[in-house]
């Protein structure tokens, strides 16, 4: 007899995983750099050549032995070209950011460089495969509940295996964002595959993209197995797999390798929230008839389709359904769902916070607008659109959502940035209190009180508060999971539609089951 | 009325003082538990030892709500209670006056007295042995996690709702566990025998020995008086180095001997929950009713009823007889659900484990064999009695109204979906086609 179900494939994966997991990390320092005349040659625009050349005369045919000491220098003559250049008001010559990367890439020598493909197995796939073989034998255990030990465990229970995934996470978004070009040797691992898919060499959001697909759809595959017996559950994990692989992933690489806009049509402003950009509604109007289309397809999403679908199924239908920070929270995020906040205060910051960002979204959406209809750069003369677009980019888009709302995920719980920061959530979450059909039903008088729904929400919804008055849940912040019906040992919480009216808001405060008192006819 | 003083933190005893503090701000309301400084959910101590939860998650309130509505807590063990000086005394020493005394000190594992066979303890009796326990309160819980650490085999001992949970919780430790069901069905005091039958698969599928129409004999020690193994009616001897007893409760009330409160097996009450001393009431898992009580339906309940939702009936009505307005218990339809490791019940009205002489039944069960449904009605005019189900969830409303209005069964099988409360996409029984396809398809159930 053998009461633990978990065959020995388990602790390989695990192995596998993390051997995989570490050749990938430990690639960032593979790669030995050499700057010669032929990179200068194949990289800089002629125009800069000659400058480019000067700039950089003391690092090149020097052999740096990665990319750490390399990438500063280069960054540190560049730096200097540039400021050159903007002094002469030579903005035109500038060299970005991505041309940076493009010259860190070619620059690239040695073993690495020439063995992308060994290292991509060695790394990706193995990590992959490891992660597959600890996953599938779930496959084995019958349908149920499956949270046993998860706050015995240090990787779920906030302890300190999650203390360690949540700083590689925060790392990664820190150098994501801020710091790309200590990130070359994954943008050598990816180039076959962006070549592959759009034509081009991999930038540091095609690699994100690409791990942002992987884990959802490994960590999907868990989902799956973990609720298997539950249609609910594995239905709306099929969705988001399906979701962030064709929407967020696949077409748009396609659309650029058709040089049209490349777009995820499934996500939409306010959580898109350079859509109204200059530079992207420019890209819209010179791409014709189907930039057109995906300005009036964008603007109908959050015009039409989120109180039209919010009020016949809840916020459900975007935030746990289709929304790609959604599909990661549900996939990656599952095992970390209990350790969101559960306190009254928890709520109070989140309803100030979120509904904060909401109307700091549509203030700077409406100046970047103003400012690009009425060519002022600024109103009032004082209010600069491209300052506070930059501000909400970086404060609200990049250290919020990415390295506070993804980051902390091991430590916080999975919807951080959903509940206290993402905007359309907020919008979403406005039109769900008010006006729909959505409720999580309260089976009567039913509720045990033994707290799994609460501890299992991941919006940090105190869920039994209301289920043990015999009242609907009905919150802004309701995402639709169902994880709450699930988890219910009694069966006391459904997920359900119906007409507004019916959702019980102020249940008696004697509830059904006790005929001793009758306080309302 | 200016103190009240309630003994007992559990769902009844902080039901009374919440509704208490909702009709009347000013009352001096104090809570005495023994067990823990704030109420927690009882029913929650398997998911804390699984590890589904911790203690803090089984707290229905945060810590800061008794302040904010003025709801003393004082942690001692009530030793004595004086009826004629109207005061309590505790064990720290302190004195309670009260002007209403509320008893709600809930139960305590029944136990029997099995032998404990061979030396070194020849006296001692087979529960008192190391190892061998009940679960009710946090301090069992602690125990169990202290001498269940490290071991390999367990008994469990009783079929009932306790068993199964201590089952369910010794087996996701990966420890082997063989429980001892005294009926030749699982539950089949409670249950008809189809549905101890499909329990019984259901427990056999997750590896757990379940042995139907044995009972425990003795409990065996080892040198160090833990137990080691035990002997079955059956004669067998089975390795065990811990035994959980889920063979019912009994009401807490060892510590009201002598008082001059009247005492059977309970605190005897009348249906204001009123025992013989004034402004002393008793509500919750540890009172038990005089006469008969009734339920709407006009079923009869139990004298000691043992369940969390009647825990709470007794606060919500006890509250109102201490706020001026004298009120009997008068329970509704019966009702109540559990869970088989991942199977849920759930029922409603009377379901006697065996059909009354004017009942008839309906009987269906998926062809997996994995869900079944039960509606028992009365032959003459074939009005639903009660209803019960394995693996499908109803809607409480639904079926209370069915019951309070007798329907009749015709009409509760053509209505059926109305009861349905499986979450989306799941599917519902169909009884009368045997499909389990709801007739609606999910297409059209999204837009009803």
């Amino acid at each position: 007899m053998k009461p633990l179900q978990r065959i020995g494939l388990t602790w390989p994966g695990l192995i596998l995983f993390l051997a995989g997991l570490t050749v990938f990390v430990g690639s960032l320092l593979l790669s030995q750099y050499r700057l010669t005349d032929t990179v200068l040659k194949q990289t800089v625009k002629p125009a800069q050549l000659a400058a480019m050349r000067t700039a950089t005369a003391p690092m090149r045919e020097k052999l740096y032995p990665n990319a750490v000491g390399f990438a500063g220098d280069l960054k540190a003559s560049i730096a200097q070209l540039n400021a050159g250049y903007k002094q002469r008001h030579q903005d035109q010559n500038i060299i970005s950011d991505s041309d940076t990367l493009t010259i860190l890439k070619a620059a690239g020598t040695g073993f690495f460089p020439t063995h992308t493909g060994l290292f991509f197995g060695l790394s990706v796939l193995l990590a992959l495969f490891g992660a597959l073989l600890y996953i599938l034998p779930d496959y084995t255990k019958l349908p149920g509940i499956k949270n046993d030990g998860i706050f015995n465990n240090p990787a779920t229970n906030g302890g300190w295996i999650g203390y360690i995934v949540a700083a590689l996470l925060i790392g990664l978004y820190v150098l994501l964002y801020f710091y790309p070009e200590y990130l070359t040797s994954w943008l050598l691992l990816f180039d076959p595959l962006s070549y592959a898919l759009n034509g081009a060499g991999a930038t540091q959001w095609f690699v994100y993209g690409s791990l942002y697909t992987l884990v959802i759809l490994v960590m999907g595959v868990r989902m799956l197995l973990k609720y298997r017996g539950n249609p609910y559950q594995q239905l709306r994990t099929a969705s988001v797999m399906f979701f962030q692989l064709c929407f967020a992933f696949l077409i748009p690489e396609f659309l650029s390798f058709l040089h049209q806009p490349a777009q995820d049509i499934k996500s939409f402003w306010p959580l898109d929230y350079s859509f109204y950009f200059d530079y992207r509604l420019d890209e819209k109007i010179k791409a014709g008839s189907f930039g057109l289309f995906l300005l009036a397809w964008g603007t109908a999403l959050w015009m039409i389709a989120v109180p039209v679908l919010t009020y016949f199924f809840g916020k459900r239908w975007y935030c746990s359904w289709v929304c790609g920070c959604g599909g990661l929270a549900e996939t990656f995020g599952d095992p970390y769902r209990q350790l969101s906040d559960k306190r009254l205060i928890a709520w109070k910051v989140e309803r100030v916070l979120v509904h904060s960002v909401l109307v700091f979204a549509v203030l700077m959406t409406g100046l970047v607008l103003y400012s690009y209809f009425s060519k002022q750069p600024a109103l009032f003369g004082v209010l600069d659109a491209y300052t506070v677009r930059s501000v909400y980019g970086f404060w609200i888009g990049s250290i919020f959502s990415g390295v506070v709302g993804t980051g902390f995920y091991p430590v916080m719980g999975n919807r951080v940035w959903c509940r206290f920061g993402c905007p359309l959530a907020a919008y979403l979450g406005l039109v769900q209190r008010f006006k729909s059909r959505f409720r999580v039903t309260t089976n009567g008088g039913q509720c045990i009180s033994c707290g799994n729904c609460s501890a299992y929400c991941e919006m940090g919804i105190d869920v039994r508060w209301y289920a043990q008055r015999g009242q609907d849940i009905v919150r802004s912040s309701c995402v639709g999971c169902g994880i709450c019906s699930s988890v219910c040992p009694r069966g006391v919480l459904n997920l359900e539609n119906a007409d507004d009216s019916s959702r019980v808001l102020d249940p008696m405060p004697i509830i059904i089951g006790n005929d001793s008192v009758r306080l309302r006819p | 009325m200016n103190r009240l003083v309630i003994i007992g933190n559990g769902i009844a005893g902080i039901t009374t003082a919440r509704h208490v503090r909702q009709q009347n701000p000013d009352v001096g309301i104090t809570v005495i538990s023994a067990e823990s400084d704030h109420f927690y959910a009882r029913t929650a101590l398997m998911y804390i030892f699984m590890g589904h939860l911790r203690y803090a998650h089984t707290k229905p309130y945060e810590d800061w709500f008794w302040a904010k509505n003025r709801i003393d807590l004082k942690r001692a063990f009530v030793n004595r209670v004086d009826v004629a000086a109207k005061q309590i005394v505790c064990d720290d020493g302190a004195t309670l006056p009260y002007d209403a005394l509320v008893i709600a000190t809930g139960s305590t594992p029944a136990r029997f007295d099995w032998p404990a066979v061979g030396r070194p303890h020849p006296r001692r009796h087979g529960q008192d042995l190391t190892g061998v326990q009940g679960l009710y309160g946090l301090d069992d819980l602690a125990t169990m996690e202290r001498d269940t650490t490290g071991i390999r085999q367990a008994v469990v001992v009783g079929g009932g709702l306790i068993g199964v949970e201590m089952a369910e919780m010794l087996h996701s430790r990966g420890i082997a566990v063989t429980m001892l069901v005294r009926d030749p069905t699982y539950w089949r005091s409670t249950l008809p025998a189809e549905e101890g039958e499909l329990i019984g698969r259901h427990l056999r599928q997750r590896h757990i020995d379940l042995r139907i129409s044995t009972e425990l004999r003795e409990i065996l020690p080892d040198a160090s008086g833990r137990v080691r193994a035990v002997v079955t009616t059956a004669g067998d001897e089975l390795p065990a180095q811990f035994v959980g007893l889920g063979v019912g409760v009994v009401p807490n009330v060892g510590f009201l001997a002598g008082s001059g409160i009247d005492l059977n097996k309970g605190v005897l009450v009348n249906e204001y929950f009123e025992t013989n001393a004034p402004d002393v009431y008793s509500v919750g898992d540890c009172n038990e009713f005089r006469g008969p009580v009734t339920g709407s339906d006009g079923a009869t309940r139990k004298p000691i009823e043992q369940i969390w939702y009647t825990g709470r009936m007794h606060g919500e009505t006890l509250a109102q007889t201490l706020c001026g307005r004298r009120t009997a218990y008068k329970p509704g339809v019966f009702f109540n659900s559990a869970k088989f490791f991942d199977l849920e019940y759930q029922t409603y009205g009377t379901m006697n484990a065996t059909l009354a002489p004017d009942e008839s039944t309906f009987f269906w069960q998926h062809p997996r064999q994995d869900q079944c449904l039960r509606i028992n009605y009365r032959t003459a005019d074939r009005s639903v009695v009660g209803l019960h189900a394995l693996g499908v969830r109803l809607r409480q409303a639904v079926c209370d109204r069915w019951i309070m209005e007798r329907q009749s069964v015709d009409t509760v099988l053509n209505d059926l979906q109305r009861a349905n409360f499986n979450p989306e996409f799941s599917p519902f029984p169909d009884p009368q086609t045997t499909s389990t396809e709801s007739r609606k398809s999910w297409l059209q159930r999204l837009f009803a």
